[in-house]
């Protein structure tokens, strides 16, 4: 089959490698039709995950059709599914309380010593996200073998187009649990750092879950006019000062919620990034924690910090302080998108949700390499690319 | 509470997690026909009822679908059994070891006789978690490591080091137990069969 590889830093390519086949009993071989670039792929494009090897098959936002099912699995052949991005076995102590991105058993027994070693315990496994997190092959191919396929997989109902539901692998239900975790009550105001897929999915959410106000913050022109066109009130972060413009827009008070759906992956922090050339017009500098920390400073007293946003390590300058003085809660943690996926389901069918809208770009899988250097490259105008196997190329001018 | 093997009777955290350097010995005192000097210990939790668990394990040809270092384990009769593991470099080491302890549901433990290369014993025991959560599965280990000390070494090289082989195995016994099958990040049988060797 025809798979997107990785090969090293801006180098990835789409190659002809073996396909893959049944290996346990509960796993199942779906035809991929629709998979989507994740913002957290570029991380791996930007070669600072550890733990990737040549020939990595990168992907974890991605459905299709089920071609195989072991004896194990509940799928049938011809059923169209969405499949998750954590990989959860839906039958220990985490997955029996649904909390499905901490399974026990996501991750093969070797690959579990850097994530114990590094965290204290072993996280679910991850699709497409290097050894680190399983070396599970991504979905950014032809064909991928799905684990543990009675438990995660949703079964799509004929009719409802590919883009409508794709993005229940990941960053919908990550945008919900973001605002989940934000507790919100009647009359708040909620403030989202971050206007990508996450915050945006977050500021819609946000709303259907009785935020009165929902100011959402980022730096790019097109992303904040998303934001705006659901409801939302923005603030440019180039060009406005993030804490004193929440607590003016507050009345003094500051936001009762926070979300940070900024974290290491958006702009990365790193030295050879736009966010270099950002930091020296905002206050803090260069401190990796700029977003959360922001959030924890500006939220009101007693309320409640989101942060899906991914951290990897250790950070610098956390306002603990402030943090306990202010009594803040915060809720965090890889979704547990098995656990919200039939609830948004619905949503979206009842017109509830709109997903399509993210959508910037659709191309063929051969042309993937360019589709991760346009994302790379160009984040205003590409919010999301979304790549069809099956699509023909375009015909040459 | 108590977690099987306990250093003194100031604390109940077990031995295993000990600092004093004579852990080996106490270990050794509280097993039965102790061998070998170097002790590993895990405990894993798995959302099974014990029983299950325990059958699994007294069934000691089944092992090697877990235990990725052992090719296999024959029965020989009167509760003796031929070990055949992969050691570094290709090679694999053979002993005989004989069942010492068999108390159905809770615990089951070997020792290796006399001649035996890599001499060991060892003991697994199954407790109820507390609060109906499955079972508490401890294994510990006593061995001699082949070649002292740079065997050992040059075991961990090629992650045949009994530490590491008694965390992950437990890992797998879980998976397997809990989710009928064991994890590979593998896509095709060859990738898998080559993850085996
Ligand atoms: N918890 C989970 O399971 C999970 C799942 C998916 C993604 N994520 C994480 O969520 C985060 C967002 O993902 P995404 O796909 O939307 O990423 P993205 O890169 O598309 O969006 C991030 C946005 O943040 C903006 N931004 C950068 N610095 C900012 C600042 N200081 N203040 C305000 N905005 C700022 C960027 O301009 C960008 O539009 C990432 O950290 C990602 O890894 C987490
Ligand atoms: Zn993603
Ligand atoms: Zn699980």
């Amino acid at each position: 089959m025809r798979a997107l590889t990785w090969h090293g830093k801006h180098d990835v390519r789409v190659d002809s490698v073996p396909d893959p086949e049944i290996l346990n009993p509960r796993d199942a071989i779906i035809r991929i039709t629709s998979t989507a670039i994740c913002g957290s792929d570029l991380h791996l494009y930007d070669g600072y995950i550890p733990s990737m090897k040549a020939g990595d098959i990168l992907g974890h936002e991605f459905m299709g059709e089920v071609v195989e099912t072991g004896s194990g699995s509940t799928l049938r052949k011809g059923q169209r599914v969405v499949v998750p991005f954590t990989i959860s076995c839906g039958a220990c102590f985490h997955c029996s309380k649904h909390q499905y991105s901490a399974c026990d058993n996501g991750l093969p027994a070797d690959n579990q010593d850097i994530a114990q070693a590094a965290y204290g315990q072993p996280m679910a496994g991850l699709f497409g996200y290097s050894h680190m997190t399983g070396g599970y092959a991504g979905g950014q191919a032809e064909y991928v073998r799905v684990p543990f396929s009675d438990v995660g997989p949703i079964v799509i109902p004929d009719g409802v187009e590919d883009d409508k539901v794709l993005f229940l692998s990941d960053i919908l239900p990550t945008g919900w649990q973001a605002a989940e975790y934000a507790q919100i009550e009647p009359g708040d105001t909620v403030a989202v750092w971050g206007c990508g897929p996450v915050g945006l999915f977050a500021v819609q959410s946000a709303f259907l879950m009785g935020a009165e106000r929902v100011i959402a913050i980022d730096h790019f022109p097109h992303r904040l006019d998303l934001a705006r066109r659901f409801g939302a009130e923005t603030i440019n972060f180039e060009e406005t000062k993030i804490y004193e413009a929440l607590l003016e827009m507050t009345g003094g008070i500051g936001p009762d919620a926070c979300i940070d759906a900024v974290g290491l992956e958006a702009h990365g922090f790193f030295a050879d990034n736009v966010w270099d050339q950002i930091k020296v017009s905002t206050f803090t500098g260069t401190d990796r924690t700029h977003s959360i920390r922001q959030a924890i400073l500006a939220c009101r007293k007693g309320g409640r910090v989101s942060m899906p946003a991914v951290y990897g390590g250790f950070v610098d300058k956390f306002p603990l302080g402030a943090f306990m003085e202010k009594g803040l809660t915060l809720k965090t943690g890889q979704t547990h998108v098995q656990h919200y996926m039939p609830a948004l389901l619905n949503a979206i069918m009842e017109g509830k949700i709109d997903t399509t809208f993210l959508i910037s770009h659709r191309m063929p899988l051969e042309q993937a390499p360019e589709g991760y250097r346009m994302f790379h490259d160009k984040q205003n105008e590409v919010t999301k690319i979304v790549l069809k196997p099956g699509m023909d190329l375009p015909q040459a001018a | 509470m108590g977690t099987g093997l306990t250093g003194t009777q100031e604390q109940d955290a077990p031995i295993t997690t000990s600092k004093d350097s004579d852990r080996s010995d106490i270990a050794a005192a509280q097993l039965d026909a102790a061998k070998g000097d170097t002790l590993v210990g895990k405990t894993v939790t798995i959302n099974r009822p014990r029983q299950d668990l325990y059958d699994y394990w007294r069934t000691l040809e089944q092992l090697p679908a877990f235990m990725e270092n052992v090719e296999r384990i024959e029965p020989l009769g009167g509760n003796r059994y031929r070990w055949t593991v992969k050691a570094p470099a290709g090679r694999t080491v053979e002993w005989v070891a004989a069942i010492t302890e068999e108390k159905p549901g809770e615990a089951i433990g070997w020792t290796s006789e006399e001649d035996a290369d890599v001499a060991n014993s060892g003991r697994v025991e199954f407790r109820d978690a507390p609060g109906g959560r499955g079972t508490w599965v401890t294994a510990t280990l006593l061995y001699d490591p082949p070649g002292g000390i740079v065997g050992k070494v040059i075991a961990k090289l090629f992650q045949r080091e009994p530490a590491i082989q008694v965390r992950r195995d437990l890992r797998r016994f879980k998976q397997l137990m809990e989710t009928g099958e064991v994890a590979t990040g593998a896509w095709t049988q060859a990738q898998r069969a080559e993850e085996m060797n």
